[in-house]
């Protein structure tokens, strides 16, 4: 039954998902909305995600420093780990579950809100496609910012680190600051930006879908809320091994 | 005109309608109107399509519901007003946005002459200087009236009202129903309006359908209700001691 379940939602998703990608009726609101939602979704993400990265960047570089203390490894090696656990996993794994909690519940609470409101009723009684008109302005602006948002996890994550050698005497600023320079591979923030345009895809369909489909009232609009974040982080934890497997390998 | 006929739904095997017909006149107020649970919003929701019958045929103006293609169905929307039981005032608008917003999507209108044709509305349900508050600033009675300025933004043939007067108190309900029957009697459109509240169905019902359980009961207007002797019609709609003594008096007066 559970599976039957599952296929049956996954179905209802995909049809979902056929509705949201469909032509805007009017691509001058379909832009307005977009902008909104890049100002919503990602520029206000902006500070949660550098507060989060600078503190989480230096908690790596302290125990990278405290558990690879050994004369036997450069003492460079501090910083070269920490930008290796940065790129390629924290700035877009850790922070696709990160963000899934901040957006994702703020998509599925907004659009749950309207729907029992009956504001999505409105919307299609009028004509309009509810599914496009809501959701695609919010997966294309998360799409579009969601790396954004990557790459200033990385640099502030790294800035954290130097932060921790500033002021304190674990390791020495230049040591750390060479480490990050060393056996750089380009690749790795492609990867990290790769899979940050998956996750960013995931957190706002599926918030969207838990929203979208809520019956009842505001205790169910938090269920829904609930049930969306705990759905896309395992979709991003699944979809983490996945692409490291076919990106990394 | 809207037709309906034959309509039957069932949710989870219980049946809500069973081969309901009625029809709803051009220029009239038409009211549905049953007890909670009668399958009153059901049968509107039908109408409008936002739920589908397992049976019948919804014929507006002899153009069937049922059979049209998703793109003419869009089409017959454009021509709709709908007014929601709870407003469904668009939070993130404006009063003049949330009016503006048909127009915005579905006319080639310039900004200006948007802006001109919301405030037009605004006026017309006696909301003039509102336009630049939020629908959480106004009280239920305004979202209400601005709910019907966004309804007939567009001109619609057809405007359909859930429960318009529902939490709303008494002297609010009367001007929101005087408001629906001008506006319906001015632009000659085909309003239905679904209530249980007794002063709109003594007071502006032209056309009268009674729901019982999923069934059509009775159809009339507001003069005959006094002498029908539908005992469940009769039931409902003078349950109470006040509107019994107001029956009594009339056909006592007559």
């Amino acid at each position: 039954m559970t599976i039957i379940s599952a296929l049956e939602t996954f179905g209802k998703y995909c049809l979902f998902i056929k509705r949201v990608f469909t032509i805007p009726d009017r691509w001058k609101v379909f832009f307005k909305r977009t902008t909104l939602e890049i100002s919503k979704l990602g520029v206000d993400s902006i500070p949660l995600v550098l507060i989060i990265a600078v503190f989480i960047g230096a908690v790596i570089a302290i125990q990278m420093q405290l558990n690879i203390m050994s004369p036997l490894i450069p003492s460079y090696s501090v910083g070269l780990a920490t930008r290796e656990i940065v790129l390629l996993e924290f700035s877009s794994s850790i922070l696709g579950l990160i963000l899934a909690g901040k957006v994702g519940s703020n998509i599925a609470s907004e659009i749950g809100t309207m729907r029992v409101t009956e504001q999505i009723d409105a919307l299609e009684i009028m004509g309009v496609n509810s599914c496009n008109f809501l959701v695609l302005p919010k997966i294309v602006a998360f799409l579009i910012f969601m790396p954004v948002l990557v790459v200033f996890c990385m640099i502030t994550s790294l800035f954290g680190g130097y932060l921790v050698a500033i002021f304190t005497d674990l390791f020495p600023a230049s040591t750390y600051i060479y480490g990050i320079q060393t056996l750089f591979v380009e690749w790795y923030v492609w990867y990290a930006l790769i899979k940050s345009l998956v996750f960013s895809f995931i957190i706002t369909s599926v918030a969207a879908f838990f929203g979208y489909y809520v019956k009842g009232g505001a205790l169910q609009v938090g269920k829904a809320s609930t049930n969306a974040v705990v759905s896309s982080s395992i979709l991003i934890l699944l979809l983490d091994v996945v692409l490291t497997k076919l990106l990394l390998q | 005109m809207i037709e309906v006929k034959n309509i039957t739904k069932s949710f989870d095997e219980k049946t809500i309608l069973y081969n309901v017909d009625a029809q709803f006149h051009a220029g009239k107020t038409n009211l549905i109107i049953g007890q909670s649970g009668s399958g009153k919003t059901v049968l509107m929701k039908s109408i409008v399509g936002l739920v589908k019958p397992e049976k019948g045929e919804i014929l507006y103006n002899g153009r069937d519901l049922m059979k049209m293609t998703p793109d003419q169905i869009k089409d017959l929307r454009k021509e709709i007003g709908m007014l929601f039981q709870g407003s469904a005032l668009f939070d993130y608008e404006t009063v003049l946005g949330n009016v503006m917003f048909p127009l915005v999507m579905f006319t080639e209108m310039t900004q200006a002459e948007m802006r001109d044709r919301a405030l037009f509305c605004l006026e017309r349900v006696n909301l003039k200087g509102a336009d630049r508050k939020y629908p959480s600033e106004l009280s239920g009675g305004m979202q209400k009236r601005v709910a019907i300025a966004r309804a007939i933004a567009l001109n619609p043939k057809y405007l359909f009202c859930d429960e318009p007067n529902s939490g709303l108190d008494p002297k609010t309900s009367i001007l929101i129903d005087e408001l629906l029957r001008d506006i319906t009697h001015e632009y000659q459109m085909t309003t239905i309006i679904n209530t249980h509240d007794m002063n709109s169905v003594l007071g502006i019902g032209e056309n009268i359908i009674f729901l019982n359980k999923g069934h059509k009961e009775w159809v009339g207007d507001m003069s005959q209700i006094y002498t029908s002797d539908n005992q469940a019609l009769n039931d409902f709609v003078f349950a109470t001691d006040l509107f019994q003594e107001v029956k009594n008096f009339l056909i006592s007066q007559k």
